[in-house]
């Protein structure tokens, strides 16, 4: 016998894996529409510190003369990542995983103290109270801040004249695709900090999201302490 | 709704002999895999799907036209791009495109030739459009790929001057088309977008006699679509129940309202 402690609802699975591919199309689509009017860059004055995107990037992606088909993909493929966001954030509402997901007071204070430990800077991290640790709990809150500011400057940037209201709520159309790439480049970045944080933490903590549930290997149980050493050896 | 308000507790745990768990961990592997191969699948299913010279496939039409129909209906005579100072106005005016207006093009006998019918066209000069009222607009203008501009412009209502020539039947039929005297360039507009009251059929830019690479003598400025659709060098005016060609929509894969 083993102990398993369930951690990821099967709903919640669905959601995430779902959204993986479905936000991938977003962001390529996106890159495709955002080339024909590539205006970003980090920088000041005349000095370019980094420029969105340089062109190895939009060659090697395949990027170039693509704008309907990404505007075409773009279009369709928003349906699903809304709807797919939409049915998380109910799904955590109605079923009480919200407590694990929502930050804490302390938790913005324990967040730095979880990331200074990842960095092995400190000994010891916060004791994790629930599934998720501070700084996950803040993640994980965040990313769907962020889903909500990407339909809406999106939709400000798709609609402008018929929701002239929410355009203007975005700080008028070329902030709105300001806001709506800055996002998009967060989107990346979460994604590389959640990549090698889900290695770090290894196997049994990644196969949870699929299985939904974790295996507790230290607690041996009484009924499975009589294990025998191989035969012949 | 009780789980609402129901505080869970620890993680819930349960003791379960290996062989359960490694049944439980390859049903769920499977499963994920089984749904992956079915998403690649899909995905080069929606990829090869057929489309023809440049046109989107039949179910991404599909879906571009079901949102169509969804903010179509968002659209309203009350609902106005936004309109600015004329301080904020660019001046010169970004050019972007010169399709349809590359070849050979005659001013002095130029009037918009407005088919009415199979043999009847009337033919509109440019005098007498501006004896119309002119009513001028300063917004800002969007681009389809991505840039925006505030510009300014002047002309007559196109509601006006369906009104004017007593163009009623035509205002009911559902298309309005537009074509470049050469035919080069063409677009198709639904017709309450094209009698939203911001849509003009323009002669001045900045206060001036349009420059022919800005479509002299009468261009489309049509604010609740990109800027796609604001024909420049209006040569054929047209009029249909269904949807008349669209250059970008037909041609490149655009979408074919790309209202705003």
């Amino acid at each position: 016998m083993k102990q398993i402690v369930k951690k990821h609802p099967l709903a919640i699975r669905w959601f995430h894996w779902i959204n993986f591919p479905v936000l991938g199309v977003m962001i390529w689509s996106g890159l495709l529409i955002y080339w024909a009017n590539d205006v970003y860059r980090i920088g000041f004055g005349s000095t370019t510190l980094l420029k969105f995107f340089p062109d190895t990037f939009y060659k090697a992606l395949n990027v170039p003369y693509r704008l309907s088909e990404g505007m075409a993909y773009h279009f369709v493929f928003m349906w699903l990542f809304f709807l797919n966001g939409i049915a998380y954030v109910l799904y955590t509402i109605f079923s009480g995983e919200w407590r694990y997901l929502l930050p804490h007071r302390r938790s913005y204070k324990e967040a730095w103290q979880v990331l200074l430990h990842d960095l092995r800077i400190r000994k010891t991290a916060p004791p994790i109270e629930g599934k998720y640790n501070a700084a996950q709990r803040i993640a994980y809150t965040a990313i769907i801040l962020m889903g909500i500011g990407s339909i809406l400057s999106g939709l400000a940037i798709y609609k402008p004249v018929q929701l002239g209201w929410l355009c203007a709520l975005m700080g008028g159309y070329k902030m709105a695709r300001i806001i709506h790439f800055v996002l998009t480049i967060g989107y990346v970045l979460f994604f590389l900090v959640h990549i090698i944080q889900v290695i770090l933490a290894g196997w049994n903590n990644f196969q949870a999201m699929i299985t939904g549930f974790e295996i507790k290997k230290s607690k041996k149980l009484p009924a499975d302490t009589n294990e025998n050493p191989p035969a012949n050896q | 709704m009780a789980a609402l308000f129901k505080t869970p507790g620890q993680e819930k745990t349960e003791n379960l002999p290996e062989a359960t768990i490694r049944k439980k961990t390859i049903y769920s592997f499977s499963m994920f895999v089984l749904f992956a191969v079915l998403f690649v699948v899909g995905w080069f299913w929606l990829r090869g799907q057929p489309s023809k010279a440049g046109k989107t496939s039949a179910p991404i039409r599909a879906v571009l036209n079901t949102n169509e129909s969804i903010f179509d209906g968002l659209l309203s005579d009350n609902r106005l791009a936004k309109e600015y100072p004329l301080s904020l106005a660019a001046n010169p005016a970004r050019v972007n495109g010169d399709l349809g207006l590359k070849s050979k093009f005659d001013t002095a006998n130029w009037a918009m030739q407005v088919i009415l019918a199979k043999g009847d066209t009337m033919r509109v000069s440019l005098n007498d459009i501006k004896k119309l009222p002119r009513t001028e607009i300063v917004f800002n203008f969007k681009c389809i790929e991505g840039w925006s501009q505030i510009t300014h412009w002047a002309g007559v209502r196109f509601s006006e001057f369906m009104r004017a020539y007593g163009l009623n039947e035509e205002s009911a039929k559902k298309y309005l088309g537009l074509a470049t005297p050469d035919k080069e360039y063409y677009v198709g507009i639904d017709m309450r977008s094209a009698l939203h009251p911001q849509t003009i059929l323009c002669y001045e830019l900045n206060g001036k006699p349009l420059p022919l690479n800005q479509g002299y003598p009468l261009r489309l400025i049509i604010p609740v679509k990109y800027g796609v659709k604001s024909l420049k060098r209006i040569g054929y005016m047209y009029f249909d129940n269904n949807r008349t060609p669209d250059y970008w929509a037909d041609v490149k894969g655009y979408d074919y309202f790309s209202g705003l």
